[in-house]
């Protein structure tokens, strides 16, 4: 139904090409590669088989269309459907899901959607915010903000809380997940995608910084989850190589 | 219908009143439940075992938590009468947005001008009046935020009007003077029976700031 392009936004890239280019096709996303909330975003769009482009921003040098599609915010990721722009990663995959109708994101009741909606929350609120940080989408926060990064990595005490909290909060989602294949039950739903960050960033966030967040022993259940998920082909394309991420974080000011 | 339905819920909170202003509109008969926080009920730690919070709303026995989550389960279920939300995926994804905002932005700062002093206070002020201008720009020229149509981001903003006389009390300023617009939309909500019905007076909430206040040993 939609066509897409497929445009690497650079900074040199001028703004009337990209606008013309959208002129004629479809859906345009605008995002940062290392997000974990825009690759939540791209399994849906992978899912539902729409075909998109991809625009890759430099949070330190936000681009005027970034500006202008996500003025409130200013962040990625930032779907742009036939010029018409969607922001805020939940509401993204919601939309998704509403407007192309042929594979819809489990589940449907809404019973079991309030409840889908409850888990993707709670994972954003409290399993993103400790690891906040360290994910692309604050590394404009970050730079201007080298005490919060030396906080994290260096005041023991607080450290150790915030893991102590982080695993509570891991623990509560492995009871929710129980013997259940996904967290959508057979199949991929909602909250497999929200909780994608813990499948796969976690375990980067864990090599580079040499802190354990996650053991097979306390955490089996996810674990096993986290293997199902990574082997779906969907999931699979959409994850961004495991050495460029790490080599990311890595470089990040104030490490080491 | 035989439908079951309970409200777990503190009269003072605005995610509470947008559940009980959605169950007003759609005309549907409930058990309001008060729940004291200093000492919450079994019931409600069952019903919401992970955060303990309300509103939690009840249908036939099954819990469903957080107020925004609440105001759609609620438009879906109950489809045929006064929809919040619009029916194009595009419309739906805005009123989330905005919807979402008002709960990243509005309750924080808000909540700071009532129990902080000083530069604090000042900082949470200037926050929270960035934000309300930009509900107003959202609101533009429209009678709601859903056009001609109270919809679902009027229900989660209108909550808070009930707080404006206590926001510019504490802080000392002036919500007509800072947001007309937003004052004016308020008065025309709550001419409606639903949100009359389910807002508490604005001195009301005053009072309640003041004694949470002195509860909290500030000033």
């Amino acid at each position: 139904m939609l066509l897409s392009l497929s445009l690497s936004l650079s900074l040199s890239l001028s703004l009337s090409l990209s606008l013309s280019l959208s002129l004629s096709h479809g859906s345009e996303a605008v995002w940062e590669w290392s997000s974990p909330f825009v690759r939540r975003v791209e399994v849906a769009l992978e899912i539902e088989g729409v075909e998109y482009q991809y625009m890759e921003e430099d949070l330190q040098h936000k681009s005027s269309l970034l500006l202008k599609y996500n003025p409130v915010h200013k962040k990625v990721p930032v779907l742009l459907h036939n010029g018409k722009p969607i922001a805020e990663p939940l509401v993204i995959m919601e939309y998704i899901d509403e407007a192309w109708k042929d594979n819809p994101i489990p589940p449907q009741d809404p019973f079991e959607r309030a409840e889908a909606r409850f888990w993707a929350k709670f994972i954003d609120d409290k399993i993103y915010f400790p690891f906040s940080p360290l994910n692309g989408l604050d590394l404009i926060h970050l730079l201007c903000l080298p005490s919060l990064w030396r906080t994290f990595r260096s005041k023991e005490k607080e450290r150790e809380k915030t893991m102590e909290e982080a695993s509570e909060n891991l623990k509560i989602l492995e009871n929710e997940l129980k013997d259940k294949r996904f967290f959508g039950g057979e199949t991929i739903g909602l909250v497999d995608f929200a909780a994608k960050i813990i499948a796969y960033w976690v375990q980067v966030i864990q090599e580079v910084t040499g802190v354990e967040i996650m053991s097979s022993q306390k955490f089996p259940v996810l674990l096993k989850w986290i293997v199902e998920l990574l082997s779906c082909n969907v999931v699979k394309e959409t994850l961004p190589p495991k050495d460029k991420l790490a080599a990311r974080y890595r470089s990040l000011p104030g490490r080491r | 219908m035989g439908d079951k339905v309970v409200l777990l819920d503190v009269w003072a909170s605005p995610f509470g009143m947008r559940v009980r202003i959605a169950l007003a509109e759609k005309g549907i008969k409930y058990e309001y439940k008060e729940e004291d926080l200093g000492k919450k009920s079994p019931l409600l730690l069952e019903m919401n075992p992970v955060h303990k919070k309300i509103p939690v709303l009840i249908h036939n026995g099954k819990p469903i938590c957080e107020s925004l989550s609440i105001v759609q389960y609620i438009d879906e279920v109950w489809r045929d009468k006064s929809p919040f939300l619009p029916s194009d995926p595009y419309q739906i994804a805005h009123a989330r947005f905005w919807a979402d905002f008002v709960d990243k932005k509005i309750y924080d700062s808000g909540r700071k001008i009532w129990l902080t002093k000083g530069q604090e206070q000042e900082a949470a002020k200037k926050d929270f009046l960035e934000c309300l201008k930009l509900l107003e720009g959202e609101l533009g020229d429209k009678p709601y935020f859903g056009g001609d149509c109270f919809g679902y981001v009027d229900v989660a903003v209108v909550p808070f009007y009930s707080g404006f006389y206590a926001y510019e009390t504490c802080g000392n300023f002036s919500m007509e003077k800072e947001c007309p617009k937003l004052v004016a939309w308020g008065k025309r909500c709550l001419q409606k029976e639903s949100v009359a019905k389910s807002l508490p007076d604005q001195q009301k909430i005053y009072d309640f700031v003041l004694q949470l206040k002195k509860r909290l040993g500030i000033e």
